[in-house]
């Protein structure tokens, strides 16, 4: 319990979370390209196609876990908010700040593979759906975090403002997840429970399992590098940084 | 907001023995959200275009879709739950930016901020008193409109129950966004970026609802219905803190 205390009272510190960060990208960026090469290798070379899809459900490879971290990158910004709001740790802003372009790509990459995957199995390119739609929100909601960002000058009361829009946006989560069972249309329920038994064999879902750890291992260096940059530039101004600066380019 | 505490600061030093501190215990929770909700309501009523333009633009911009569609009556029966939701939606997103501004701009947040007084019991009196002067004549002029675009006389009641139930969480998700950008300049586009999103479930509820009353045959609107009640609910319950948090957080820079 005291380390974890201790822990929490360092993160505090945007100085030791520098120093301390120095590899992970790295680190996430190795394990990332060791998953997803492994993970897409299979899940598009060896994984058996699908008796009613054919080779088309292969798309789920890049769709699937481009879909979980999208999500996942909603709900650590609207996280990362409260830490900001409750404790006003400066990490937790430059995290938030740094979430939102990653997360805008990610949903927009799962909105355009669904697209593409939807043309052959459902004969359409876009169906107005619960999941799809949702996603939809959640581009726009990312969207309108960014443009509140840029839109208040003052960067401390930006990103506080950014935090309360966060967890009011945060309402579509579970939104999304529920919207399933709320209105089911088309679109087919989660490929993916932890409580159950997968519906596919393993051979479809091992890879698959292992492009989803690849794509959260990529957002961590993503992640990282940007987080360590805009530490760099929120504290430019700091003797630490300049120290930095100087050390890296000699 | 750094000026005005400034001066309140320099006045306190001046004058240390004479500092006369209001406690925010002098007036109960009840009478401020009296107090607010009849200010504002006066305030709303004389100043005419306030009230008047969201419910001129509903009328307009309905009466745009026989012009676009052709006057066929089981088109524009069909279209009608969604248009009339859609259209009642974005007046009160045009009417979102009235209020705050007023206040903002002339000082009086400020110092009710500076007050001490539950600053979440003040946003919900001032949305309390926008809904009335804004929302609900929207609510009321709905019948007429409705029968212009055909919509069945069964399904009328359905429509106004909806919009009943929907339009106060219209506002009061409207206000956080509102307050948020209560300080941005040219904040309309913006504060239309952050509310929508979070208005789809309500329209999606009340179109369908509306849409459910319509069709007789297919299958009820209660639930759609009791779908609204719970998101009034929860709104009425939670949004006051969000946008008292949200205010704040625009009247510190």
């Amino acid at each position: 319990m005291g380390v974890l205390k201790t822990l929490w009272h360092k993160l505090g510190s945007p100085r030791w979370f520098y120093d301390m960060s120095r590899s992970w990208s790295m680190i996430f960026g190795i394990l990332a390209v060791l998953l997803l090469g492994a993970g897409t290798l299979w899940g598009l070379a060896y994984a058996p196609a699908d008796y009613q899809q054919g080779n088309s459900f292969r798309i789920m490879y890049l769709h699937v876990p481009t879909a979980l971290v999208a999500q996942s990158s909603y709900l650590m910004m609207g996280i990362a908010g409260v830490v900001l709001l409750v404790w006003r740790m400066k990490l937790a802003d430059v995290l938030a700040a740094a979430i939102v372009p990653i997360g805008f790509s990610m949903t927009l990459i799962a909105l355009f593979t669904g697209a593409i995957w939807g043309k052959p199995t459902w004969g359409t390119w876009w169906v107005w759906d619960a999941r799809t739609t949702s996603m939809l929100v959640l581009l726009f909601l990312f969207i309108g975090v960014g443009a509140l960002r840029d839109a208040i000058t003052n960067l401390e009361t930006a990103g506080r403002a950014c935090a309360v829009l966060a967890i009011v946006g945060m309402i579509n989560i579970p939104i999304i997840k529920y919207s399933v069972d709320w209105w089911l249309t088309l679109h087919q329920t989660s490929s993916f429970s932890l409580v159950e038994a997968p519906t596919m064999p393993s051979s479809m879902w091992a890879p698959l399992l292992l492009n989803v750890l690849g794509m959260y291992c990529f957002l961590g260096a993503v992640l990282t590098s940007a987080v360590r940059t805009g530490i760099l530039k929120r504290e430019q101004n700091t003797a630490w940084v300049n120290e930095v600066v100087e050390q890296e380019l000699a | 907001m750094s000026e005005v505490a400034n001066t309140s600061d320099n006045t306190a030093s001046r004058s240390t023995s004479v500092v006369v501190v209001v406690q925010p215990s002098d007036v109960s929770i009840g009478k401020q959200f009296i107090g607010q909700l009849i200010r504002d309501l006066k305030i709303g009523f004389r100043s005419r275009g306030d009230f008047i333009n969201p419910l001129l633009f509903y009328a307009l911009a309905v009466m745009l879709f026989p012009f676009g569609l052709g006057t066929d009556a089981t088109i524009l029966k069909n279209i009608a739950p969604g248009v009339m939701w859609v259209l009642a939606l974005l007046s009160v997103l045009m009417s979102l930016d009235t209020l705050f501004q007023r206040d903002y701009m002339e000082g009086t947040l400020e110092q009710q901020v500076l007050h001490g007084a539950p600053l979440s019991t003040l946003v919900l009196a001032k949305v309390l008193a926008h809904w009335i002067t804004t929302a609900l004549p929207l609510v009321l002029v709905s019948p007429v409109l409705a029968v212009m675009l055909y919509l069945p006389g069964h399904a009328i009641p359905v429509l106004v129950l909806s919009l009943l139930l929907g339009t106060p969480v219209l506002s009061l998700l409207g206000s956080i966004g509102a307050a948020l950008t209560v300080s941005v300049r040219g904040g309309g586009l913006l504060l239309a970026l952050l509310v929508l999103p979070l208005y789809i479930p309500v329209l999606i509820f009340g179109a369908s609802a509306t849409a459910a009353a319509a069709n007789l045959d297919g299958p009820g609107y209660a639930g759609q219905l009791l779908w609204l009640s719970v998101f009034m609910v929860l709104s009425i319950t939670l949004a006051p803190f969000a946008g008292a948090a949200a205010l704040r957080i625009s009247l510190e820079q």
